[in-house]
């Protein structure tokens, strides 16, 4: 198999490639276990600024 | 300012922050002034364009006060110099604390890109005068001005890029990975749609490497993520971080801002051929262009309700916080003209739209509803904070800005949607002979009770933002107006009834 070919070939499976790697973000940003982390990550820009006035 | 009352419990690296961390401010408030600055020239030289389209006695007779050659110093201005402006002042703003870090590159680096960007504002707003244009819209300036912004862009990235890689937070906090994206995308589309052949190298002529639709093409797939990555991106990163912050509240769905981020991500890119609906561009490409356009209608929309459920239980604070409700409105604005834009370009729909008002209408629905009111809030969070003052000169002051640009906005989209589906109307009309029924000027007539309605909602936007400006310059002296409070206890009916 030449270079064309394989080239060819993984273009018409970039649809398909984009989709497992949605997929893949979907599943991670869903996962029950990674909850608790991003509820302390939705609180960082609640944490104190450092400066007082 | 009142700090933050709800502190986490969670170890994302707080402890090993000083007490005494000084975040770099310097730069900040000067793009705070330039944003607020050009925010007033940019709807200056909108609303005197729009009196030009009512009445073309004012284009003055002379070529370089024309409707043509203003227009884009108008767009410059709002998106460009007032809009850049304000994303330079948030992304520095927010990557400090988010990322618990000072500047990378420090106040040097971040004044450096705040004089020559606004020195470039200014050399692309004079050349559009002169007559110097590349004609794409949104990327008017000429090569040698392109290439100066690409190195302004670079140090740019290099500044937050560098900031966010020395954080001394582990986790990336979403606001920064829409501030990522757009710093990325912006340079990739400038670039990309600016690789032109100059006639000399001592002129400002040039002509784009790709001719005829591939051009068209490039141009709207830049021009199209110039809406998607730098007027929603970039404010979607200041949604992410000045909407919790003012409302003291964690964002309503951390997992739904990830989900935001990536499909907003992957689809935008591919929006662009909806620009050039029933054009010579191949029909597949415009189908996809509309397909992928009507697909984002579900990551807008997930980012809205991210946005104002972050209100939820909070609602009273829109009663008593203006600055919160600038913040809110918008994010209902965005949620508005991201209902509109699919909707256009869906081609039957778009066959009616298309080189209307309507469009006008909409993508002012989105610059003055969305990307104007949340900087706005922004803005009115930032100064009191970088001034180091205790709060606003005027908070009912911050109020009647708030209707007077409302107001402004809805006479402004409301005679654009009439008039424009009237053009529309007008030019496809035919008479029982096939003819068509109204000559071009004839339509141009009909429209002309609308412009005056338009420039008369400009006239307001205006005037609340000089309302801004007195409040900001009385807050940044420090003084504070004698005024009725809002009223900052629960009004005792809700808790009663509660």
């Amino acid at each position: 198999m030449d270079l064309d070919s394989i080239t060819v070939m993984l273009r018409s499976f970039w649809t398909v490639w984009l989709m497992l790697l949605l997929t893949g973000i979907l599943v991670y940003a869903m996962w029950p276990g990674n909850r608790r982390s991003f509820d302390d990550a939705s609180r960082i820009p609640l944490k104190d600024d450092g400066q007082e006035f | 300012m009142t700090s933050a009352t709800l502190t986490s419990g969670a170890t994302l690296g707080s402890q090993r922050v000083s007490e005494d961390v000084r975040y770099h401010e310097d730069a900040i408030r000067l793009f705070v002034i330039a944003a607020t600055f050009w925010g007033v020239v940019g709807f200056l030289a909108g609303t005197f364009i729009a009196l030009q389209l009512a009445f073309p006695a004012l284009n003055l007779g002379l070529e370089w006060t024309s409707f043509g050659r203003l227009r884009p110093v108008h767009t410059s201005a709002v998106i460009f110099a007032f809009g850049g402006n304000v994303l330079f002042a948030t992304s520095l703003y927010s990557v400090q604390r988010t990322c618990r870090q000072f500047l990378f590159g420090g106040e040097g680096l971040a004044k450096f890109i705040f004089w020559n960007y606004n020195v470039f504002i200014v050399l692309a707003a004079l050349s559009y005068v002169l007559g110097y244009t590349q004609g794409k819209e949104y990327a008017e300036p000429e090569w040698i001005l392109d290439l100066y912004l690409t190195v302004i862009w670079v140090l740019y990235a290099i500044q937050f890029v560098g900031t966010v890689m020395t954080r001394r937070e582990s986790h990336i906090y979403v606001a920064n990975w829409f501030f990522l994206a757009f710093i990325l995308t912006v340079a990739v589309l400038h670039i990309g749609n600016n690789v032109n052949v100059p006639v000399s190298l001592t002129g400002m002529k040039s002509y784009p490497f790709v001719s005829g639709v591939q051009s068209a093409m490039v141009q709207w797939w830049y021009g199209h993520n110039a809406v998607g990555f730098f007027l929603t991106a970039g404010f979607l990163g200041i949604m992410y971080y000045f909407v919790p912050k003012r409302a003291e509240r964690p964002v309503y769905s951390y997992r739904l801002s990830i989900v935001h981020f990536w499909t907003l991500i992957f689809l935008y890119i591919w929006a662009g051929p909806h620009h050039l609906h029933y054009t010579s561009l191949p029909d597949w490409a415009q189908t996809l262009g509309m397909t992928f356009s009507v697909m984002l209608w579900m990551p807008s929309w997930g980012g809205m309700i991210n946005g104002i459920m972050t209100l939820s239980g909070a609602w009273d604070k829109l009663r008593t916080d203006p600055v919160l409700r600038f913040l809110v409105t918008s994010v209902a604005f965005y949620g508005m003209s991201t209902f509109e834009g699919p909707l256009m370009s869906v081609k039957p729909v778009n066959a009616l739209s298309h080189y209307t008002d309507w469009t006008v209408g909409h993508v002012h629905s989105g610059a003055l509803g969305w990307v104007a009111f949340i900087s706005f809030g922004a803005i009115y969070f930032l100064v009191p904070v970088l001034w180091k003052r205790s709060q606003l000169y005027s908070l009912r002051l911050v109020s009647y800005h708030f209707w007077t640009a409302t107001i402004g906005i809805v006479l402004y989209i409301t005679a654009m949607w009439v008039s424009g589906i009237m053009q529309g109307l007008m030019w496809r009309a035919y008479d029982n002979l096939g003819f068509l029924q109204y000559s071009f000027v004839e339509t141009v007539a009909a429209m002309h009770p609308f412009y005056v309605i338009r420039a008369m909602g400009g006239v307001l936007f205006v005037a609340g933002a000089l309302i801004m400006v007195y409040n900001l310059w009385r807050t940044a002296k420090g003084d504070v107006r004698i005024e009725k409070p809002y009223a900052s206890t629960p009004h005792k009916a809700a808790v009663g009834a509660a």
